[in-house]
């Protein structure tokens, strides 16, 4: 009977290790921050991006009224594609876009807003990418959706349809 | 020619001794403790991507602000979760984690001790 139970014991424990491996490859191994909401806006200080003037992080998200901070580049392939839903919201009363242009050229930029059309209130230049770090971001594009002071919602890569409407009714 | 390959080995020990010595700085020590996000499996040190490079500048500016190594950690895992620091501190999440290789330890020593007994007994 003893001996029976070391044989037993290691194949139970020979098939729990086969079934958590099994489990496991089947997860992405492509780690995504947890999104964790509700939590404080950072407090930094940034360039204006047209006049160069320095503002702080509170005298951008001011009040009780909606933000929509967007993390853009010129040479950021999916920010073109989000950009149609960022000029649609730019078009709504109740939400303000406010641009964060990451690492860019700023003729570059400039020419990407003539082109595609500026849907931000105002934008601020991140050129070491360490106000991205700030807001807990790791890449381009980004948008965190803010009301009093508290990040509500956190979107990673660009926005879509799906994004869109939901944006919509959190600012209803 | 004995005299000759100890001067060599002594001079290359000696290279190895100073490369070691500039590295010996807070700011990588801490990038290297560091995951990067965008290419994983390389550390921010390692890593030439634009959010590693950002890190970088931020280490260094944090360490001007006079934050002590503890601090950047804290404040990073605040930002990212655990998984950025190569060294995940002990909670919930990592109990598992830290404590399965002492589980196997005592384990493999129980095994062990249980042979070394039976075999005394048959003596």
């Amino acid at each position: 009977m003893k001996a029976k139970i070391f044989p037993i014991f290691l194949i139970i424990t020979f098939s729990i290790i086969f079934y958590i491996f099994y489990k496991g490859l089947q997860n992405s191994n492509i780690y995504t921050p947890e999104i964790k909401s509700e939590i404080k806006i950072p407090s930094f200080e940034a360039k204006e991006f047209f006049s160069k003037n320095t503002i702080n992080s509170d005298q951008i998200f001011i009040g009780s009224e909606f933000y929509l901070l967007n993390i853009w580049a010129s040479w950021c392939i999916p920010c073109k594609e989000e950009h149609k839903y960022l000029m649609d919201l730019s078009k709504k009363e109740n939400i303000k876009i406010i641009g964060q242009n990451y690492k860019d050229n700023f003729v570059n930029a400039k020419n990407f807003l003539i082109k595609l059309d500026n849907p931000y209130d105002l934008i601020f230049s991140d050129n070491d990418g360490t106000i991205a770090i700030e807001w807990g971001a790791y890449g381009v594009p980004e948008s965190f959706l803010i009301k009093n002071n508290q990040i509500i919602k956190k979107i990673i890569g660009p926005l879509n349809e799906k994004l869109f409407s939901e944006i919509k009714e959190l600012t209803q | 020619m004995n005299i000759l390959k100890l001067l060599i080995t002594v001079i290359f020990l000696i290279n190895f001794y100073s490369s070691d010595l500039k590295a010996k700085n807070l700011g990588t020590e801490i990038t290297k403790n560091l995951r990067c996000l965008i290419c994983q499996g390389q550390s921010v040190y390692d890593s030439d991507s634009e959010f590693a490079n950002s890190l970088k500048i931020l280490v260094e500016k944090k360490l001007d602000d006079g934050l002590n190594e503890k601090q950047i950690y804290d404040y990073l895992k605040n930002k990212y979760g655990d998984w950025i620091l190569y060294d995940p501190g002990f909670n919930k999440n990592t109990y598992f984690l830290w404590l399965l290789p002492i589980l196997m330890f005592v384990f493999g020593g129980a095994i062990i001790l249980r042979k070394v007994i039976l075999k005394k007994k048959k003596l």
